[in-house]
C-alpha cells in the first residue's frame, strides 16, 4: 500500500515537473517577445516604411503588406490544388494513381523549407527574377502537402452514410461530392487552411532567395516583396539597437497573428 | 416469362459478393406494385446487401461483385444509368442520416435543387407536400430553417423519409428504419409505411417479426445468403412451407 502510494506520488511529481520544463521556455519566449516588442508597436510602426540603416524611427508597413500578399497568393495557388488532390484521394477510391500521389505528398511534406526555396529559385527566379510570385510558389510547395493531408482527413471524417444518402437521391457522384460531402467537411477543411496559414506566415528560409525583400511597398506580384520573417531575420542580425527593437516588434505582431488564427480555429470551427 | 403486369421489380438469379465472400446466392423473387414487401432474416443473412443491389449501391464498394438480373418495370437496371435507377428507387437508411450542415428545408429540397429545380414556389410546394406525407409537417413547419440534426431521432428518420419522397421515386427501400428508434417513434414510422403504399412500392428490411406481420403484404425470408421462403405474409406466417422459416418465426433460431 505504502509503496503504491509512493509510486503514485512520484508519478504526479514527475508529471508536474515535465509540465514545468515544457511550459517555462514557452512562457519565457512569449514574455520576452511581449516585453521587448510592445514598446515598438506605435502607429508609425504599422504605417511607415523603414528608414535607411542607422536612422531611428520608421516602420515595417512594407513587411506587413508583403506577408499579406505572400499569404494571399500562396492560398490562391495552394487551396484549389490541395482541395482537388484531396477530393481525388478521398472520393475516387478506385483511382490507380492514388498510392503514387500519396507517396509524392508524403515526400514533399518532409521537404526542408530551404529546399522549397531552392526549388522555386531554380524554377522561377533564375528566369524571371525575385518576385512575390516566386515566394508564394516556394511557400505553396510547403503548404500544399500539409493541406492535402488535413483536407483528406476532413473528407474521410464524413460518414459513408452521408455519401450514400446523396447518391440514393439520384444525385450524380461529383455533385454529391461538391454539394454535400464538401459542405459537411467545410469546418474541418477551413481549420486546416487556417492552420496552414499560421504555419507558413512565419517561414523565412523559402523567402530568402525568392521574395528577397524590398525596402518599399511592392506594386505588383512580379516584384520582390518584403515579409515579416525576412525583415526580422535582417534586422535581428544588424548592428543597430533600433532595428533590434523593431525585430522584436515584428516578432510580436507575427506571434499575435498566429495565436489569433489558432484561437479562431479552435473555438469557431471545431464546435460542429 | 415477362413477369406479371403488376410486378414492379423482378429479381432473377441474383448473386452478390464482397471479395470472395458470396453474400447472396441465386435469389429469385418479384415485388408487386403498391405493396409492402418485408425482407426478414437473422443478422448477416444478406438483407441489406439485397436491397442495396436493387438501387445499385452495392456495386459502389470497391470489392463488390454482382451477377444476375434485376428488372424495374421490365427493364434491366444494369442497362440504365445508376443515377436514373436511384431516382426511381429511393432509400431510407437504418440510422437517421440527415445532411448535417443543412436546414430541415434544404434536407428535403436538396435532391431537386441538385437536379436543377430552381423555382422557389415549386420547391416550397414539394417540401411541404413531402413533409406532410412523412407525417412531420406539423412538427417542423415553424422551424424549417433549423438544422436537420436539431430534430429528435424519430423526427430525423421521418425527415429522411420526406427527403426520399421529395425526388418522387416509384419504389422506396427501407433498411431497418425503426431499429435505432424508440417504440413510439417506431409505431409512427410503421403507420407511415402503410400510408405510403398507396403511392409507392415499399421494400422494408427488418429484424422484427411482429413488425413484418403488422405492415407487410409479402414477406421474404433470407437465411445465410439464400432466399428460403417468399409469399403473402399471412400465408407464410400461418403456414410456413419450410422448416427453417417456421423455426425462425417461432423464435427457435435467429
Ligand atoms: N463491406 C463488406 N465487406 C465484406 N463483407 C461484408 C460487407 N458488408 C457485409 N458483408 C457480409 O455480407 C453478409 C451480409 O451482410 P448484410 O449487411 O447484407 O446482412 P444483413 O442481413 O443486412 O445483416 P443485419 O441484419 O445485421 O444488418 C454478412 O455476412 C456480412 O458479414
Ligand atoms: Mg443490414
Amino acid at each position: 500500500m505504502a509503496a503504491r502510494r509512493l509510486k503514485d506520488n512520484a508519478l504526479t511529481i514527475y508529471s508536474i515537473l515535465s509540465l514545468v520544463v515544457i511550459a517555462i521556455p514557452l512562457l519565457h519566449i512569449i514574455a520576452t517577445t511581449l516585453i521587448n516588442g510592445a514598446q515598438s508597436l506605435t502607429p508609425e510602426f504599422f504605417t511607415s516604411l523603414p528608414k535607411p540603416p542607422g536612422e531611428e524611427g520608421g516602420g515595417v508597413a512594407n513587411a506587413i503588406q508583403g506577408t499579406a500578399i505572400l499569404v494571399a497568393l500562396t492560398m490562391l495557388i495552394s487551396v484549389p490544388a490541395a482541395l482537388l488532390t484531396a477530393i481525388y484521394l478521398s472520393e475516387f477510391p478506385e483511382s490507380r494513381l492514388r498510392d503514387l500521389i500519396r507517396l509524392l505528398n508524403d515526400t514533399f511534406m518532409g521537404t526542408p523549407s530551404i529546399v522549397a526555396g531552392v526549388f522555386a529559385y531554380t524554377l522561377l527566379v533564375t528566369k524571371f527574377g525575385f518576385s512575390a510570385l516566386a515566394g508564394a510558389f516556394a511557400l505553396s510547395v510547403l503548404a500544399v502537402p500539409m493541406m492535402v493531408k488535413t483536407m483528406e482527413e476532413a473528407l474521410k471524417l464524413v460518414p459513408t452514410d452521408i455519401r450514400e444518402a446523396g447518391l440514393s437521391l439520384g444525385i450524380r457522384h461529383w455533385r454529391v461530392v461538391t454539394s454535400i460531402v464538401l459542405r459537411t467537411a467545410m469546418p474541418a477543411i477551413a481549420s486546416g487552411v487556417l492552420l496552414t496559414v499560421a504555419r507558413i506566415s512565419g517561414e523565412t528560409a523559402p523567402l530568402l532567395f525568392t521574395a528577397f525583400g524590398n525596402p518599399n511597398f511592392a506594386t505588383g506580384i512580379l516584384e520582390p516583396v518584403s515579409a515579416l520573417p525576412l525583415m526580422i531575420y535582417v534586422y535581428a542580425i544588424s548592428p543597430y539597437p533600433d532595428w533590434h527593437r523593431k525585430a522584436w516588434g515584428a516578432s510580436l505582431v507575427l506571434m499575435i497573428a498566429v495565436l489569433t488564427i489558432n484561437l479562431i480555429t479552435k473555438y469557431k470551427l471545431r464546435r460542429r | 416469362m415477362a413477369g406479371h403486369a403488376t410486378d414492379k421489380i423482378v429479381v432473377r438469379n441474383l448473386n452478390a459478393w464482397y471479395g470472395d465472400f458470396q453474400a447472396l446466392k441465386n435469389i429469385n423473387l418479384s415485388i408487386k406494385k403498391n405493396t409492402i414487401t418485408a425482407i426478414l432474416g437473422p443478422s448477416g443473412c444478406g438483407k441489406s446487401t439485397f436491397i442495396r443491389c436493387l438501387n445499385r449501391l452495392h456495386e459502389l464498394r470497391s470489392d463488390a461483385k454482382i451477377e444476375g438480373e434485376i428488372l424495374l418495370d421490365g427493364k434491366s437496371v444494369f442497362n440504365m444509368d445508376p443515377v436514373e435507377v436511384r431516382r426511381k428507387i429511393g432509400m431510407v437508411f437504418q440510422r437517421p442520416n440527415p445532411f448535417p450542415t443543412m436546414s430541415i428545408y434544404d434536407n428535403v429540397a436538396i435532391g431537386l435543387k441538385l437536379n436543377g429545380v430552381r423555382d422557389k414556389k415549386a420547391l416550397d410546394r414539394v417540401v411541404e407536400d413531402s413533409l406532410k406525407k412523412a407525417a412531420l409537417w406539423d412538427e417542423v413547419k415553424d422551424k424549417l430553417n433549423m438544422p436537420g440534426t436539431s430534430l429528435s431521432g424519430g423526427q430525423q428518420q421521418r425527415l429522411c423519409i420526406a427527403r426520399a419522397i421529395a425526388t418522387n421515386p416509384e419504389v422506396i427501400l427501407f433498411d431497418e428504419p425503426t431499429s435505432a428508434l424508440d417504440p413510439i417513434s417506431a409505431v409512427k414510422i410503421e403507420d407511415l409505411l402503410v400510408d405510403l403504399k398507396g403511392n409507392y412500392t415499399v421494400v422494408i428490411v427488418t429484424h422484427n417479426i411482429q413488425q413484418a406481420g403488422r405492415v407487410s403484404d409479402y414477406v421474404a425470408f433470407f437465411w445465410m445468403g439464400e432466399l428460403v421462403e417468399f409469399g403473402k405474409t399471412a400465408e407464410v406466417f400461418e403456414n410456413p412451407k419450410e422448416e427453417l422459416t417456421e423455426a425462425y418465426l417461432t423464435g427457435r433460431i435467429g
